[in-house]
């Protein structure tokens, strides 16, 4: 079929380029600006696609991102985007795209068996049966009501494929205007060349909405837009939707570029825009009317059958019916007249109207007093059958499509997220916004001025009352508009929401909810607006009822003895448009997730073969070998055990302290005493939440009176950091301190072991590094490597240790010049695993252990809490719930037979109650030191279970190890090693 | 300890839903069907009075006429019932806790879940497909063992699954995303989803059906006391009297409990939740994200449901905002590459009663008469069940169901808190 | 999403800053008994309304700043350092 129906000229349309594109397999031509929508209907193809429940055939039913029926799967190359709008998606070259929700096929649907079990479906159907038996649901009904429901298909088993997201671009403006028809662009109009930044956005692919409907607004049009081109603080978007609101003068926005992406799927930008104000111009949709049938192929918006004539030259039928109740619907059956396609008749339920006088002069066939009481036809609208209003039969009519038209509802939806209120108008029979003046004003048909002069003329009045508001200077006066632009005086319309009869009258098309299912709603007792929607999942569907929610609306307020305004719309969420994961997740995609922390030294670690853990955002280095287990970590252990180890504990946190009271600062902060610190020393040091309990550890070392470095655990570093800006700025503003956060400019190395006075003798070769210069706990100023830094004489394995620390700068070639120190006295690199067996063999705690709910006294730190003097968290921490013996306490494990592995995680039990826990392995590991497994633990009442066997299970696993508790301390407690 | 489920009840009354009475409707155009729940207009005097037309109000009023005995019972509510967060949440179901008391309550919790539908003749499509939480360290693999266990000794089901496993049983997830590579992952196989509206709906009809009046469009404005007790409420439809008043109003309770002059350990916060557009089955697990802060399901309609972390500041407006959703996208992207293709149709928050250290609170206030249950942080939908069976244990027995003890409201100040994560008091951070 | 006016900065966009929760409450004095710590770090007001606030500028001038905040319209009525007398909006508990 060749696009038959391709009558005239369209306004996007570009007829001297034929484009290719399939659609369910078969090759279709249409024009360059066509959308598929456009396209399939020049080729008169009527059937696009099924509907959810019933699966009743299907067609195009308007002409923009309102359309319920005519949703696509677009095929990409390594991907598919389910449910798009026929209607909005432009076809372009090799573009290849699908019906769905149909099997085997869209001709014939194995599913429309449904369609003969429809009174048995009637609305929640599903929640008075499927109950039994119990299991029956997730084996049986499940499954089956899975498989039929949804739209398009998302699936294709491609999991490995990464999308690399659009970045979100991110923009500031005064003004804000949201449409661009005649109510946006004039008001665009108005406020430029003020000095004034404003955004025009518009979801179309040209700029010009509704005056793109009318020939004679062109050149109005035209010249509008060479003014605001000329205009630098204006800016045009097309392609750009809105989708949300988001209060403070922030909106967010999906602009679709105009190249498809190379997977041949549309590449979609979010744009967070700020604002100072905005004026709404989205227009209006144009309502449905429930008669019997009137979801049949065919039958279509007036404005739609309006919009594929001017826009693409397509006319939608050769024998259209209009069954409408306003004025400004008669525009499609004027412009199908002048086109050569005149109605077979105009089905309008007033007595007389402006419009209908028009109509007749021009030899069309107006009923009125008369409505369309059926659709006649299955696959494709074959005639209607009329009523009239005093309830005798009216004409039998033959036709080829129906267009409809119920009035039009303003886009409401944005400004209710924005803030704003809805009020109903009689005259309108709808729900026109308004916006508190703080935010922005309504323009337009949103606003309900409905006819494009008075959409133009509110736009201005809009502009000048923002202006007003920001005390923006307009440039000039305002500008009148021609004679030949008016609109035409036009006859109220009459509200009309259904038209009685006995058989499916649908209400909202794609969720299939019908007028009876909205009575039902109401019989049973779900007489509110929010509660009828979500019985019958009215208004729920991708098209968010911009279709039929006021109609729904007004069926319920009818069943109700009210009036729409009484029922009121339920409220509206983001997205106004559905939203595209991708577009939402921009560039943050694949390895871009969330940026990567990496250590200073990150190539040497890579050069040495590290393998890397996650840490927060950092990667720390794991293990330094090609395969993971346990056979490398204990190789590292060992040596430094034996030997020396070298590791880089550059995460850890690091923040520098100055000022006069830093002392009291620090004694305010740690349970523990600080200003009893001399210069040149470093402690530990245990920090309290203000409710008692452990915050964080670490050793804070004193580099001068005045100066101190505090370190913290890698995970609570800004946590921490946040607590000490928060009590020296909130409660404790009396002392002067400034705190700087050091630590990715500092990279800091640990070497422990027997041999790490040997191996750092040799880069510190002018250091004397004998205990008595540098005994235990010093913290001086030194040159490693030729590098000016800090030398730590602190110890995390139990073994003789020291930390250097020197600037980010030279970290790499600093830790070459270790391991190469290292190497001749068999030192290794050692990564988070051995420094983790290490730290357990020696009974030093991390944030397993230091979890958030361990108290000092839980851990064995009481004697660290300060006798006198006020500290973060003293007062709570005396309370009995965390002092009492019969809590958790810290202990060692270790399995009774040697040959037993632990497991952390495992929960300790008495033989006797083997499902009461009593604790938790905290951290395992295989020992270096002793044969066999050992590992710490958190075990009610613990000290005094020292020398007792428990059992450490883990039913997940099938395991039960019979474990002796021991001290966590059993490794060298008087510390010889460390103070070698 | 009784962990064990009460045998359910039988749904009473000629209107019983059935696959054969809907035929016999099917023949007379469904003209038969009766409001699910009465619209009863308030009396001067109830034994107890319940604020709060959501999932705890409504299943507490059930359980308090159906098994404790008392149906003088009032709830109100002060807009439609069923709009707030049992409406309005991500519909998940699960015990997966980290100690042997919230296990054991939320346990409960499931296996009320399991015979809900018997019990209320009304299918809340309780689906237990399962909840797999992803990990992506060694500690992260150890602390989910340490809750697995704790689970299992508590009497609840919990698995580990290796890569292969959880790509048999997901396979469109991506297990070596580029960032946080999956390594396992833990499973809950009885978790799953429930149709959320239809719970509401389901103990309305039941609890109505047993004599309670529901009362919706009637908001308390104030409570009455004498004497050192509570006496009664004022509300925009007058005064109505009971001998006990019970708060089930999460995301509201310190609104409700300031007018009696009670402060409460509890900051109302936002929690965002998202659907999609309906397509054909894609995920057939609830999928928690090991490495951030997202979560999804598929319905049974077909949209993807998906939520992320609160937006980490009081708020009491029900509405998203847009970092989050930003945030949630990409970790989605990030575990089920193809979602990238699929839209989202909307966004939406709930507000919820953040309690200072994560665990609900079931008890009485310092009140004579008044008791609450609350502090459900963004636990309360799948808590649903054991809150309305144990609030109404409190009420009729007047002390805590035994699975609830840990719950009061004195272990703040006693420093007893059932902080899960360890975060402090800081309800922002949770 | 939230723009914050800050003092130092200017007007800078919600994920910029680290809520820190009730500025109503302060510490009560280091004699005072556990009561009335655990009524500072527990029990909070939790307005519908006025809300005055702290919320540190992580990302900007780490300056911890009061916040007058309506928790239902998140209007925002007046922003000042740490130690600063802000105008209360009617309706809110000051500190």
């Amino acid at each position: 079929m060749s696009d038959s129906r391709r009558i005239a000229a369209g306004a996007l349309t570009d007829p001297a380029t034929a484009v290719e594109f399939e659609f369910d397999g078969r090759q279709w031509v249409g024009l360059e600006g066509d959308t598929v929508a456009s396209a399939l209907l020049a080729n008169g193809v009527r059937l696009v696609g099924r509907s959810f429940k019933y699966h009743r055939p299907r067609g195009i039913v308007s002409a923009g991102p309102e359309e319920p029926c005519a949703l696509i799967d677009l095929l990409g190359s390594k991907g598919r985007a389910p449910n798009r709008p026929a209607t909005t998606v432009p076809i372009t070259p090799g573009l290849r795209a699908a019906s769905q929700n149909r099997w085997p096929s869209l001709d014939f649907d194995l599913l429309s068996v449904n369609s003969l079990f429809a009174a048995v479906l009637p609305a929640g159907f599903y929640y008075k049966t499927f109950m039994s038996p119990g299991k029956a649901w997730e084996r049986l009904y499940e499954p089956a009501i899975r498989r039929a429901a949804g739209l398009g298909v998302l699936g294709t088993g491609r999991s490995e494929v990464v999308t690399h997201g659009e970045h979100t671009v991110h923009d500031h403006t005064d003004v804000l205007i949201i449409g661009s028809g005649a109510a946006g662009l004039a008001a665009a109009r108005r406020l430029s060349s003020s000095g004034t930044r404003v955004m025009l956005l518009e979801r179309d692919v040209v700029l010009g909405g509704g005056t793109l409907l009318d020939p004679r607004w062109q050149a109005w049009r035209n010249a509008t837009l060479a003014h605001l081109a000329g205009d630098a603080a204006s800016q045009c978007l097309t392609r750009t939707q809105i989708i949300a609101a988001y209060g403070h003068g922030v909106f967010a926005a999906v602009e679709t570029l105009p190249q498809m992406g190379d997977n041949g799927l549309p590449r979609e930008r979010l744009r967070i825009i700020r604002t100072r104000r905005v004026l709404l111009a989205t227009g209006a949709n144009e309502r449905w009317i429930a008669c019997d049938n009137n979801d049949r192929p065919g039958v279509m918006q007036a404005g739609a059958a309006l919009a594929y004539l001017r826009r693409y030259g397509v006319a939608v039928g050769s024998r259209p019916v209009l069954f409408v109740n306003s004025d400004w619907a008669y525009e499609a059956a004027f412009a199908l007249h002048e086109a050569g396609v005149t109605p077979r008749a105009i089905v309008d339920p007033r007595s007389d109207s402006a419009a209908a006088t028009r109509a007749r002069s021009l030899g069309i066939n107006v009923h009125a007093d008369s409505v369309v009481s059926a659709v006649r036809g299955r696959r494709s609208v074959e005639g209607v059958q009329l009523t009239r209003l005093n309830g005798s039969t009216g004409a039998a009519i033959g036709a080829d499509c129906l267009l409809l038209s119920g009035g039009y509802q303003p886009e409401s939806a944005l400004a209710t997220q924005a803030g704003g209120s809805l009020q109903w108008r009689d005259d309108l029979a709808a729900f026109v916004a308004a916006l508190p003046a703080s935010t922005g004003v309504v323009s337009g048909a949103t606003a309900g001025a409905f006819g494009l002069a008075a959409a133009a003329r509110d736009g201005i009045a809009g502009a000048e009352r923002i202006a007003a508001e920001l005390g923006i200077a307009l440039a000039g006066a305002r500008e009148g508009l021609s004679a030949d632009l008016e609109d035409p005086v036009v006859t109220p319309l009459q509200a009309l929401w259904e038209v009685p009869g006995r058989g499916k009258a649908f209400v909202d098309l794609q969720h299939d909810v019908t007028v009876a299912d909205v009575r039902l709603a109401h019989r049973e007792g779900y007489t509110h607006i929010e509660h009828m929607k979500r019985y019958t999942t009215h208004g729920m569907a991708t098209d968010q009822g911009r279709m039929g929610g006021v109609l729904g609306a007004a069926i319920l307020a009818a069943a109700r003895g009210q009036s729409p305004q009484d029922v009121g719309l339920p409220t509206p969420r983001p997205y106004v448009h559905p939203t595209s994961f991708a577009a939402m997740a921009g560039g943050e995609v694949g390895a871009h997730l969330r940026p990567i922390r990496h250590f200073p030294a990150h190539a040497a670690h890579v050069a040495c073969g590290a393998i890397f853990v996650p840490a927060g955002m950092w990667l720390r280095p794991l293990v330094y070998a090609t395969q993971q287990g346990w056979e490398p970590v204990l190789r590292e252990s060992r040596a430094v055990r034996t030997a020396a180890g070298i590791g880089d504990a550059s995460s850890l946190g690091k923040i520098d302290v100055q000022g006069p009271d830093s002392a009291r600062f620090l004694d305010y902060i740690y349970a523990n005493r600080f200003s009893t610190l001399q210069v040149g020393k470093a402690r530990y040091g245990i920090m309290l939440r203000e409710d008692g309990y452990l915050l964080d550890d670490g050793t804070t070392s004193r580099l001068g009176e005045r100066h101190f470095l505090l370190t913290t655990t890698t995970a609570n570093h800004t946590h921490v950091l946040e607590h000490l800006e928060f009590q020296l700025q909130v409660n404790r503003p009396d002392l002067d301190v400034v705190l700087t956060d050091v630590t990715e400019q500092w990279a800091q190395f640990s070497i422990a072991g027997p041999r790490a006075r040997d191996v750092l003798q040799k880069v510190m070769p002018e250091t004397d590094l004998s205990g008595a210069s540098v005994p235990f706990m010093a913290a001086l100023p030194a040159r490693i490597a030729g590098v000016s830094g800090r030398l730590f004489r602190i110890s995390f394995s139990g073994e003789l240790a020291y930390e250097v620390a020197v600037p980010s700068s030279s970290a790499n070639e600093v830790w070459t010049a270790l391991l190469d120190a290292g190497r001749p006295f068999g030192a290794l690199p050692y990564g988070v695993d051995a420094l983790n067996t290490l730290r357990i063999e020696k009974g030093h705690v991390t944030t397993a252990e230091l979890d958030g709910n361990a108290s000092a006294h839980m851990l064995g730190f009481e004697r660290m809490l300060k006798a006198d003097g006020d500290y973060v968290g003293r007062v709570l921490a005396q309370r009995p719930a965390l002092t009492s013996p019969e809590r958790a306490q810290l202990v060692g494990v270790r399995p009774t037979s040697p040959s037993a592995r632990l497991r952390t995680g495992s929960q300790l039990v008495e033989p006797s109650a083997p499902t009461r826990t009593l604790g938790v392995v905290t951290s395992c590991t295989p020992s270096v030191l002793v044969e066999g497994w050992v590992g710490l633990a958190l075990l009610a009442g613990g000290r005094n279970r020292q020398g007792t066997r428990l059992l450490a299970v883990s039913p997940v696993h099938g395991e039960s190890v019979e474990v002796e508790i021991t001290t966590a301390h059993w490794f060298d407690p008087e510390n010889s090693r460390v103070r070698a | 300890m009784s962990d064990n489920a009460p045998a359910p009840r039988r749904f009473r009354s000629s209107g019983r839903y059935s696959a054969l009475r809907l035929l016999r409707e099917a023949l007379t155009g469904h003209r038969g069907w009766k409001p699910a729940w009465r619209k009863a207009e308030p009396r001067k005097q109830y034994q107890v009075v319940i604020i709060g037309g959501g999932g705890h109000g409504l299943a507490t009023a059930y359980y308090l006429a159906n098994h404790f005995g008392i149906t003088d019972v009032a709830v109100l509510e002060k807009g439609p019932i069923g709009l707030g967060n049992v409406g309005r949440n991500t519909t998940i179901i699960r015990s997966t806790y980290y100690t042997p008391e919230n296990i054991r309550f939320y346990d409960f919790s499931l296996k009320l879940w399991e015979g809900l539908e018997q019990e209320l003749n009304f299918n809340a499509m309780v689906s237990q497909r399962g909840v797999v939480y992803t990990y992506h360290t060694d500690g992260q693999r150890d602390v989910m063992t340490g809750r697995a266990n704790d689970m299992r000794l508590a009497g609840a089901d919990c698995i580990e699954l290796d890569r292969a496993a959880i790509k048999s049983l997901i396979p469109p997830i991506s297990l070596d995303n580029q960032r946080f590579p999956v390594l396992g992952a833990f499973m809950q196989p009885r978790g799953g989803t429930v149709r959320h509206d239809a719970v509401a709906w389901g103990y309305a009809r039941g609890a109505s059906e047993a004599g309670v009046d529901i009362i919706e469009h009637c908001e308390v404005t104030g409570l009455r006391q004498a004497s050192g007790r509570i006496t009664g409420v004022e509300t925009t439809r007058g005064f109505i009297g009971a001998d006990t008043v019970c708060l089930a109003v999460a995301g509201h309770s310190s609104h409700l409990a300031s007018m009696a002059g009670i402060r409460l350990p509890i900051e109302s916060h936002a929690l965002q939740a998202f659907v999609s557009e309906s397509i054909k089955p894609f995920l057939d697990v609830v999928l928690m994200f090991g490495a951030g802060h997202f979560y999804i399901s598929q319905s049974d309609k077909g949209g993807m449901v998906f939520g992320g972390s609160t937006d980490a500041h009081n708020t009491y407006a029900q509405r998203g905002t847009q970092w989050i959703a930003q945030e949630v996208a990409s970790e989605g992207v990030a575990l089920l590459p193809e979602l990238a293709n699929l839209r989202i149709l909307r966004q939406w928050g709930g507000i919820m009663d953040m309690t200072m250290d994560g665990t609900p609170i079931i008890g009485p206030l310092p009140l004579e008469g008044l008791v609450m249950n609350g502090g459900w942080c963004y636990g309360g939908f799948k808590a649903i069940p054991a809150g309305g069976y144990t609030t109404a244990h409190l009420i009729a027995r007047g002390e805590a169901h035994p699975l609830t003890t840990h719950m009061d409201l004195e272990r703040f100040a006693e420093g007893r808190t059932f902080d899960e994560p360890g975060l402090g008091p800081f309800p922002w951070m949770h | 999403m939230l723009r914050i006016p800050c003092p130092y900065c200017g007007t800078r966009d919600e994920v910029e800053f680290r809520y820190k929760g009730d500025a109503s409450v302060r510490r009560p004095a280091a004699e005072a008994e556990v009561a009335r710590f655990a009524a500072y770090v527990y029990e909070r007001d939790n307005p519908k309304g006025w809300h005055l606030e702290w919320w540190f500028h992580s990302a900007g001038c780490r300056r911890m700043l009061q916040v007058w905040r309506h928790t239902v319209t998140h209007e925002i009525h007046a922003v000042g350092a740490a130690q600063e007398q802000l105008s209360t909006p009617v309706g809110g508990k000051p500190a």
